[in-house]
């Protein structure tokens, strides 16, 4: 018998947090890295938000250590090309298995992140969600947590401003896909609830969109305003058609949410994205000495590149599982989990916590407009709606 | 209505400057090259470094892009095409996929996996208002560059000795070999063409279409229905393929939004199925 | 091939298990892999019908199966024999309209219907979730005593065991009149009919197989993995599909079986290793196959063996 004990404890100590994580005493696991579970979309249609998530990670780690609650952070990076959910799936459970992760993190896209969860469940490890946005996500598992934002919570403020601005009229124009389906739902719910109309709502496809046809109905039906959806890096194409169409001249405002303006692409879309009103959860010109050190790291670390809200979903996830860590002293499945439940700090987006009951995140929303400043184009912003949560289905 | 007329033309017209040449390949050296997207993703990404990172003119960077891939073009075709003229349909298809992923992992590596953005010079932009119609000028630009392209294709292959001893070559290889036509060097000079064609449509798709690594898996359905429907051996078949499909695609997306994609993939099936040699086949001479 | 080979064939995949204790959902996969390449080697390999298309199978198969589990009838094994249905069904509808031209009209025609498909299953989100799939696929234990699990030993057990008796009946086929009429349509189509061959039964026949066989595929896929996706039905489906079986080797089912293994083994390995650059190797790899090789690694493998001997 005691010999089993010192074997289990020299040897076995990943099979039995496994197996039963509530008795891996934390000064078994003391010592041990903590290993991070980061699957992304690295390659394929969506790379751009793989990209700028792992940016932040690697950042993360240079800039605060690599050791939390006496463990050091090991990243195990894997890519899962953004189309394929039983990939995603397939990867989760063999970090689980094979690599014995504490946790899991990443997720790009809203199927992907479905595709994994049953797996954290069965596993009964956090599951951390960087960038996928649909509301429901936060629903397929206990154990999984937010660190990105959702369509819903970063769309009511903009048809409210919409509604402040007297706006009376505003066509839709999201991606066919659940987050594009939740912002149009809670664009039209809101703005009609105001007394707003909605003459025209078009979904475009996810992939290979073309949004010439689709913004040209735009400006035959001239609404006042039009509100956009995209995917991030699919913001300038839109803009681009927008231009093109002269929507501007014909009378309609672009409103959305950050995604369109992307930080990454804006200085790309050049002057036709000035101007455009969106409201999101971070602008890489957010005032704070948080968000000052971060875009100057950032960049630093990646010439060339700008940090978006991709990225920033990326960095708090890390201050997540470090601060978890930190906590449990180098705790395990549900002790972290629960650590991670209810947790607040200053990230450079702002104040952010994450909620205890829902496992979501609670932010500030910014509404933001595009301007110049020292010769580059910068969401500016201007109104702020503290501590926004998802205002649900 | 005439707005979505121009823009289906301008597109469909864009999508034949990317395809002819795979149609050519496929006609003239029966090699199934599903790499040709790639070319139009070498033009480019040319076009976006020569525009952006050295402030050339666009239509310099235009003909370089053009150049460029036809000479890229030349030196693949001498290197490796020509190992596997007369092979297995299939082994040609596993190769050139294999030169897709090359390429595209080379220029993710090269310049990064975001969307690459060009800005045009004021005499391309916006838009003018022609009898109460507004009509974008790069549109416009796409017609006219396509246009005179087609011509210019049209022509030399009806008029010069190379358009003669090209579909001599295309009508009967063997034939042609025997009478001393160099058709070797045809198929390199052809290749070369081909793929510097798809380097200028890339170029100027890059405004339109919009350029990431993934770009030659992207629009490869595209460039094989203009080819299958159009027929593989003709310029103003998949011309009037393409032409086609670009209509079908803008005008489906402006008036029946809710039915996606699925109109372009009904027509095709349906007008394979009614000319399976492709729109002006000779049907029964073979 | 040799009986001895065969058999270590298979011993050497089922060892998997115990080899490989913690990659077994990738080895499940790549047996589901091996069963798709299987059935389009049985079109394009021994019927010599080219076809872009088989997704449209593989994915018909895959919702079918995951719908009727989602509905609450989560039975794996005739979840697989609906899912054989619904997909040989469609084989057979679509089969004249495939079979009417030359390789390139059947090439873009199967590839027509699969996005077709493909188009439909995301304009349906109430029946199929559309973008986001198909959720609450609830599968119940196989033959009601092995649940599917963490670790996916009974998914890769199980994948195993259908792709061994599917592989063990297309043996059958192949050696059977069938077999060697279809093999006689490949080699010369026009003479088959002298020797009282109807050629255009026999390649509707192996159509609807080969389109069973690839929905016994996609629907081990959405049982192993609990949800379908649009991916299921995608292009890229059907092309590396198509890649594998010329990888392996055409017209040899160990050379199907061996090139989705391959192909399968080596991506994830690359992805692991290079996550950002991965396809780069895999191209190269490809391009150097096709330059250097005929008949696969299957031709390969032969040709080696026979220098040595």
């Amino acid at each position: 018998m005691q010999a089993r004990v010192t074997r289990r404890a020299a040897l076995g100590a990943g099979a039995a947090a496994l197996i039963a994580p509530a008795l891996a005493a934390p000064a078994l696991a003391q010592g041990r890295p903590a290993r991070i579970g980061l699957i992304l979309p690295m390659t394929g249609p969506f790379a751009s938000t793989g990209r700028q998530v792992e940016a932040a990670v690697r950042l993360y780690l240079r800039q605060r250590g690599e050791s939390f609650g006496g463990r050091r952070l090991e990243i195990l990076l894997r890519d899962d090309t953004g189309t394929a959910p039983e990939v995603t799936r397939r990867l989760a459970q063999e970090l689980v298995v094979r690599d014995k992760v504490q946790a899991l993190a990443g997720f790009g896209l809203t199927p992907l992140a479905f595709a994994a969860a049953p797996v954290a469940t069965e596993a009964k490890l956090p599951m951390v969600v960087m960038a996928a946005a649909t509301s429901a996500i936060v629903q397929r598992s206990p154990f999984i947590l937010r660190t990105s934002f959702t369509l819903p919570q970063v769309t009511a403020p903009i048809a409210e401003w919409a509604l402040r601005e007297r706006v009376q009229t505003a066509a839709t124009l999201v991606a066919d896909y659940a987050p594009g389906l939740d912002a149009e739902r809670v664009f039209k719910a809101r703005f009609t609830g105001g007394g707003g109309r909605v003459p025209l709502e078009l979904r475009t496809p996810l992939r290979n969109p073309d949004y010439a046809p689709f913004l040209q109905r735009v400006r035959d039906a001239k609404p006042e305003a039009l509100f956009i959806f995209v995917p991030s890096g699919e913001g300038a194409a839109v803009m681009k058609q927008f231009a093109e169409r002269g929507l501007a001249e014909a009378g309609v405002r672009l409103i959305g949410t950050g995604d369109v303006v992307d930080d990454d692409l804006l200085n790309d879309m050049g002057r036709p994205a000035l101007g455009a009103v969106t409201s999101h959860h971070y602008s890489a010109a957010h005032d704070s000495p948080e968000n000052k050190a971060y875009v100057q790291g950032f960049i630093a670390a990646n010439p060339g590149m700008r940090p978006n809200f991709m990225s920033v979903g990326g960095w708090d996830g890390m201050q997540l599982i470090a601060e978890a860590l930190q906590a449990t002293g180098g705790g395990e499945g549900e002790a972290l989990l629960a650590a991670m439940k209810g947790r607040s700090w200053t990230s450079p987006r702002g104040p952010i916590t994450i909620d205890a009951e829902t496992r979501d995140i609670v932010q500030d929303v910014y509404i933001r407009r595009v301007e110049e400043r020292d010769g580059q184009l910068w969401n500016i912003e201007f109104d702020r709606l503290p501590a926004m949560r998802d205002p649900g289905t | 209505m005439l707005t979505v007329l121009l823009d289906g033309l301008a597109a469909g017209m864009l999508l034949f400057v990317l395809s002819v040449g795979l149609s050519v390949t496929l006609g003239l050296m029966n090699f199934v090259n599903l790499a040709h997207g790639a070319f139009g993703m070498a033009g480019g990404y040319l076009c976006v470094v020569l525009l952006n990172r050295l402030g050339l003119p666009f239509l310099a960077c235009l003909l370089a892009a053009a150049l460029c891939t036809g000479l890229l073009g030349l030196a693949l075709e001498r290197l490796l095409y020509r190992r596997l003229y007369g092979r297995d349909h299939l082994e040609q298809v596993l190769f050139s996929i294999g030169l897709v992923f090359i390429a595209g992992a080379a220029v993710d590596w090269l310049m990064g996996a975001r969307q690459q953005l060009i800005t045009l010079p004021p005499w391309l932009s916006g838009r003018v208002e022609l009898g109460g119609v507004g009509l974008g000028v790069y549109r416009l630009f796409l017609i006219a560059v396509c246009t005179g392209l087609l011509l210019a294709l049209h022509l030399g292959l009806v008029r010069t000795r190379f358009g003669s001893r090209l579909r001599a070559a295309v009508d009967d290889a063997v034939v042609a070999r025997g009478l001393g036509i160099p058709v070797e060097r045809l198929f390199a000079v052809t290749f070369a063409l081909g793929s510097g064609l798809a380097g200028l449509g890339g170029a100027l798709g890059v405004e339109v279409l919009g350029l990431d690594p993934t770009f030659p898996l992207k629009y490869m359905v595209y460039f094989l229905i203009v080819v299958a429907v159009g027929g593989a051996n003709t310029v103003i078949g998949p011309f009037l393929a393409a032409i086609l499909l670009g209509l079908v695609d803008v005008a489906g997306k402006y008036y029946l939004p809710q039915f996606g994609a699925f109109g372009i993939y009904t027509a095709m099936v349906a007008l394979l199925i009614l000319r399976p040699q492709g729109l002006l086949a000779r049907a029964a001479a073979r | 091939m040799r009986p001895a080979l065969e058999a270590g064939f298979w011993l050497l995949a089922l060892s998997g298990f115990w080899l490989m204790p913690e990659q077994l959902p990738l080895l499940g996969q790549a047996a589901i892999a091996a069963l798709f390449v299987l059935s389009l080697d049985l079109l394009v390999g021994y019927a010599g019908v080219l076809t872009l298309g088989h997704a449209a199978f593989f994915g018909l198969g895959a919702y079918g199966a995951g719908l009727l589990a989602q509905q609450g009838w989560g039975e794996p094994l005739s979840g697989l024999l609906a899912a054989a249905l619904l997909a040989g069904l469609l084989g057979l509808l679509t089969a004249p309209l495939v079979l009417r031209g030359g390789d390139l009209p059947a090439l873009m025609v199967t590839l027509g219907l699969s996005l077709m498909l493909g188009e439909a299953a995301n304009k349906l989100p109430g029946l199929t979730g559309g973008a986001d799939g198909l959720l609450g696929v609830e599968i119940w234990p196989v033959l009601g005593l092995f649940r599917f699990d963490l670790h996916g030993r009974t998914a890769f057990l199980y994948a195993l065991a259908v792709l061994f008796l599917l592989f063990l009946l297309a043996r059958r086929i192949t050696a059977s009149p069938f077999g060697l009429a279809l093999r006689g349509i490949r080699g010369n189509a026009r003479r088959m009919p002298a020797l009282g061959t109807p050629v255009r039964r026999r390649l509707v026949a192996a159509y609807a197989l080969s389109a069973a066989y690839a929905g016994i595929a996609g629907a081990l896929l959405a049982q192993t993995t609990q949800f379908v996706s649009l991916d299921a039905l995608s292009f890229q489906r059907s092309a590396e599909g198509l890649l594998m079986l010329v990888l392996g080797g055409l017209g040899a089912l160990y050379g199907a079986m061996l090139g989705a293994i391959v192909f399968t083994l080596a991506h994830h390995l690359l992805s692991e290793m290079s996550p950002l650059f991965w396809q780069f190797w895999i191209g190269l790899a490809l391009v150097g196959l096709a330059l250097a090789g005929r008949g696969g690694l299957l031709g390969l493998g032969a040709a080696l063996l026979g220098r040595r001997a």
